[in-house]
C-alpha cells in the first residue's frame, strides 16, 4: 500500500492549488455573493488541462486518471465549491460517459471541446418524479426517422443552462421501467430544447441549478449513447466516479474549515487567552482533523480501484457518504468556533456550512449511500456463509 | 538562441523555518520545497523570450542542489522548459556563493549560452551574489534587479528597467548578458496537465562535480557559515497611557530617556 504521491501527482496538485489560490479565491468570493458563473475560470481550467483529466491525449484529454482528478478536486473544493461541483460532473460523469458510451463519432465531436473547456457539460437524470429513485423518470423519447423526439422536464440541472451539451436521460420505453431507459447527447442549441426555472439555492451559489424544458426537442438518432435502453446501465457505470468526486470536493470543504478554524482560533481572545487554548476548541480540532484524514484516505482508495477498473460502488458510496459528513461536522465546528461572526457572510464558514449541506443530498444522498453499503456487505457475508 | 535559467530550491515562502539543533541548517522535516520565488520570474522570462524568438531557440533550466531538487526542476519543464542540467554531488553541501557561482559557469560553458535569467536572489538565504560572480567568472554583463525585459529586432541587444530609488532605470545591454529578476517583471504560468505530461519525457543531465571536470570545488569558497542561530526574542512591549496625549508623550520622553537610555 503506497500512501506518498508521486513526484507528477504531487506537481498536478500544486497546480491546482496555486490555481485555486491566487486565481479562483478572489473570483469565488465575488461568484458566490452575487451568483453570477465565472465563465472566465472554466476557460483557464481548460487550458491548464483540468476539464480533461480522465479523457485520451487523442481526443484533447490528458489522461490522467481518477485520482488525479481528485486531488484536483480536494483543492477546487477548498476555495469553491460550485466550481468544484460542475468540474466534477464535466470530467466524471459527462466525459466520462460519452468516452465509456459514445460512438466514435460522438467522441470526435464532443470530446476535443469538453477537454478544453470550449464547451461545458451537464448531465441531467432528476426529474420532479425521479430522484433516487432514477427508473422512475418519464422523460418521453421517441425515436421519429432519423431523430429522437424529446419531451418533458429535467430538474436541479447543476450549470445546465451554461453547458453546451447535456447528458440527457430519458424514456424509450414506457413498459420496460429499468430497461426501457436511454441516454442522449443534447446540445443546448438544439431546437426544442429550453431551460425552465433558476433554483434559489441555499447554497453552491456560484453555480446554476435550473429546470431543462424539452418541447418537441429533435436529437439526431447517432446522438444516443449506447443503444436503445442502455440508459440505465450506462447511469450506473457512472455513478461511482460522480460519488468519488462529490466526496472528493468535499473534502476540500472540510480541510477548509479547519484551516478557517485554527487560524481564527488562534487570533480570537476571550477570558484574557486564545481560544485555541481552551480544551473544547482542541477537542474540536482533534476530531476535524481526524476525521478528514480518514475521508481523505476513503477518498484516494476509490479513486485508486476506479483507476484500475476494478468496480468499486461500496468504496465510492462509502467514500461519499463519509466525507460529505465529515464537511458537514467540520464546517459546524468551525462556524461554532467562530461565534457569532461564522454566522455572518464576512467570514469563510458561512459558506463552507450552506456549500457542504448539499453534499449529503446530490449524487445519492446518503440514504441511499447506505443502502448500497448495506446491500453489498450483506452480500458479502451471503457469499462467505450462504443461508442455509 | 540559447536560453538559461537558473533555478534553486527553497522552501515555501509560508513555511515556519527552525533552525536544526547543530546550528548547521534548518530543520526540513515537514518543510515544503518550491522554486526559489524569483527564480520563477526567470524561468517565465526565458520561456516568453523562447516563443519570441522562435525557431531553434531552447530553454536549458540549470540548477545546483540536492537530489530533492528534481521536482523543482521537472516543475519548469513542465512550464515549458526544454531539458535541464543538475548539478548534484554531495560534496556541494553548502550554500556558497563562490562554489555555486563556479560550477554553474563550468556547466553553463560546457552548454553554451546567449543569454542567462535567474532569480534577484534566493529566498532562503537572501545572499544575492551567485548572479555577480557568475558574471565576472563568464566575462559577461550583467543586470541585475530587472522589471521589465524587451530584446531587440536582431536578437543581440536588450533594453531593461530595473527599480531604482525613486523610479526606474532604463539599461541597454549587449548579449550575452545575465539578468537577473525582480517581482513584477511578469507573472509565472502554471504548470499545466500537458505540460506535466510531456515534462516526463524530457531530459535533466545530472552530472557530479567530476562530470564537469571539477574534482574537488573546496579550493573555490571563500566563505563559510559558522553558524545559524534562530532570530532573538523581541524585548518586552510597554503601553504608555496617560490622561491625555500631552501628558502620555512626557511619559515616553522620561521613559526613552531614563530607562531605555535612548536618549
Amino acid at each position: 500500500m503506497q500512501f506518498e504521491l508521486t513526484e507528477e501527482e504531487r506537481m498536478i496538485q500544486k497546480t491546482a492549488r496555486d490555481f485555486a489560490n491566487k486565481d479562483l479565491a478572489p473570483v469565488a468570493a465575488e461568484s458566490n455573493k452575487t451568483g453570477e458563473f465565472p465563465e472566465a475560470i472554466f476557460k483557464k481550467l481548460g487550458e491548464l488541462g483540468f476539464m480533461g483529466m480522465t479523457v485520451p491525449e487523442e481526443y484533447g484529454g490528458v489522461n490522467l486518471g481518477t485520482f488525479c482528478l481528485v486531488l484536483a478536486l480536494e483543492e477546487l473544493g477548498r476555495v469553491c465549491a460550485s466550481t468544484a461541483v460542475a468540474v466534477s460532473v464535466h470530467n466524471s460523469l459527462v466525459n466520462w460517459v460519452i468516452l465509456k458510451h459514445g460512438s466514435e463519432e460522438l467522441r470526435k465531436r464532443y470530446l476535443p471541446d469538453l477537454a478544453t473547456a470550449e464547451i461545458i457539460g451537464a448531465y441531467a437524470v432528476t426529474e420532479p418524479e425521479a430522484g433516487s429513485d432514477v427508473a422512475a423518470l418519464r422523460l418521453s423519447s421517441v425515436r421519429d426517422g432519423d431523430e429522437y423526439r424529446l419531451d418533458g422536464t429535467k430538474i436541479f440541472i447543476s450549470t445546465g443552462d451554461k453547458a453546451g451539451i447535456n447528458i440527457v436521460f430519458g424514456r424509450t420505453d414506457p413498459k420496460d421501467r429499468k430497461g426501457g431507459i436511454s441516454a442522449f447527447v443534447v446540445e443546448n442549441a438544439f431546437p426544442g430544447f429550453s431551460i425552465g426555472k433558476t433554483e434559489e439555492k441555499m447554497g453552491l451559489t456560484a453555480s446554476t441549478t435550473v429546470e431543462l424544458v424539452f418541447e418537441d426537442c429533435r436529437v439526431p438518432a447517432g446522438n444516443i449513447l449506447g443503444g436503445e435502453g442502455d440508459g440505465m446501465r450506462i447511469a450506473l457505470g457512472a455513478l461511482d466516479g460522480g460519488r468519488i468526486g462529490i466526496a472528493a470536493l468535499s473534502v476540500g470543504i472540510a480541510q477548509a474549515a479547519l484551516d478557517e478554524a485554527v487560524l481564527f482560533a488562534r487570533e480570537r481572545e476571550q477570558f484574557g487567552t486564545r481560544i485555541i487554548d481552551f480544551q473544547s476548541t482542541q477537542w474540536k480540532i482533534a476530531e476535524m482533523a481526524m476525521q478528514i484524514e480518514a475521508a481523505r484516505l476513503l477518498v484516494y482508495r476509490a479513486a485508486k480501484l476506479r483507476d484500475a477498473s476494478t468496480p468499486c460502488p461500496k468504496e465510492a458510496a462509502m467514500a461519499k457518504l463519509l466525507a460529505t459528513r465529515v464537511a458537514n461536522q467540520a464546517a459546524f465546528d468551525a462556524l461554532q468556533i467562530h461565534g457569532g461572526v461564522g454566522y455572518t457572510k464576512e467570514f469563510l464558514v458561512e459558506r463552507l456550512f450552506r456549500d457542504a449541506r448539499a453534499g449529503e443530498i446530490y449524487e445519492g444522498t446518503s440514504e441511499i449511500q447506505r443502502l448500497v453499503i448495506s446491500r453489498r456487505v450483506i452480500e458479502e457475508y451471503e457469499r462467505m456463509f450462504p443461508t442455509e | 538562441m540559447k536560453i538559461i535559467t537558473l533555478l534553486k530550491r527553497a522552501p515555501d515562502t509560508e513555511a515556519r523555518i527552525l533552525i536544526n539543533r547543530e546550528g548547521t541548517g534548518i530543520q526540513e522535516e515537514g518543510v515544503k520545497f518550491v522554486i526559489s520565488t524569483y527564480d520563477e520570474y526567470a524561468v517565465e522570462e526565458g520561456l516568453r523570450l523562447k516563443e519570441k524568438m522562435g525557431g531553434d531557440s531552447k530553454v536549458t533550466v540549470v540548477c545546483v542542489g540536492p537530489e530533492e531538487a528534481t521536482e523543482m526542476i521537472r516543475t519548469a519543464l513542465a512550464m515549458g522548459a526544454d531539458d535541464a542540467v543538475h548539478i548534484c554531488d554531495p560534496a556541494i553541501k553548502e550554500s556558497e556563493p563562490f562554489i555555486t557561482a563556479a560550477v554553474l559557469a563550468k556547466a553553463i560553458k560546457d552548454n553554451g549560452f546567449d543569454i542567462i535569467f535567474c532569480g534577484k536572489q534566493a529566498i532562503d538565504d537572501d545572499m544575492a551574489q551567485v548572479q555577480s560572480i557568475l558574471a565576472e567568472m563568464l566575462d559577461i554583463p550583467q543586470v541585475n534587479v530587472a522589471t521589465s525585459f524587451e530584446i531587440s529586432e536582431s536578437g543581440d541587444k536588450a533594453v531593461l528597467r530595473r527599480r531604482i530609488e525613486g523610479g526606474d532605470e532604463k539599461v541597454e545591454t549587449q548579449l550575452p548578458v545575465i539578468i537577473s529578476c525582480e517581482k513584477g517583471l511578469n507573472e509565472p504560468r502554471y504548470a499545466s496537465l500537458p505540460g506535466i505530461m510531456k515534462a516526463k519525457k524530457k531530459e535533466i543531465r545530472t552530472k557530479a562535480l567530476a562530470d564537469l571536470g571539477m574534482a574537488d570545488a573546496q579550493g573555490e569558497i571563500r566563505s563559510k557559515i559558522l553558524k545559524w542561530l534562530p532570530i532573538p526574542k523581541g524585548g518586552e512591549c510597554k503601553v504608555v497611557e496617560g490622561e491625555d496625549v500631552p501628558t502620555a508623550v512626557k511619559e515616553l520622553v522620561r521613559l526613552l530617556r531614563e530607562e531605555a537610555k535612548a536618549l
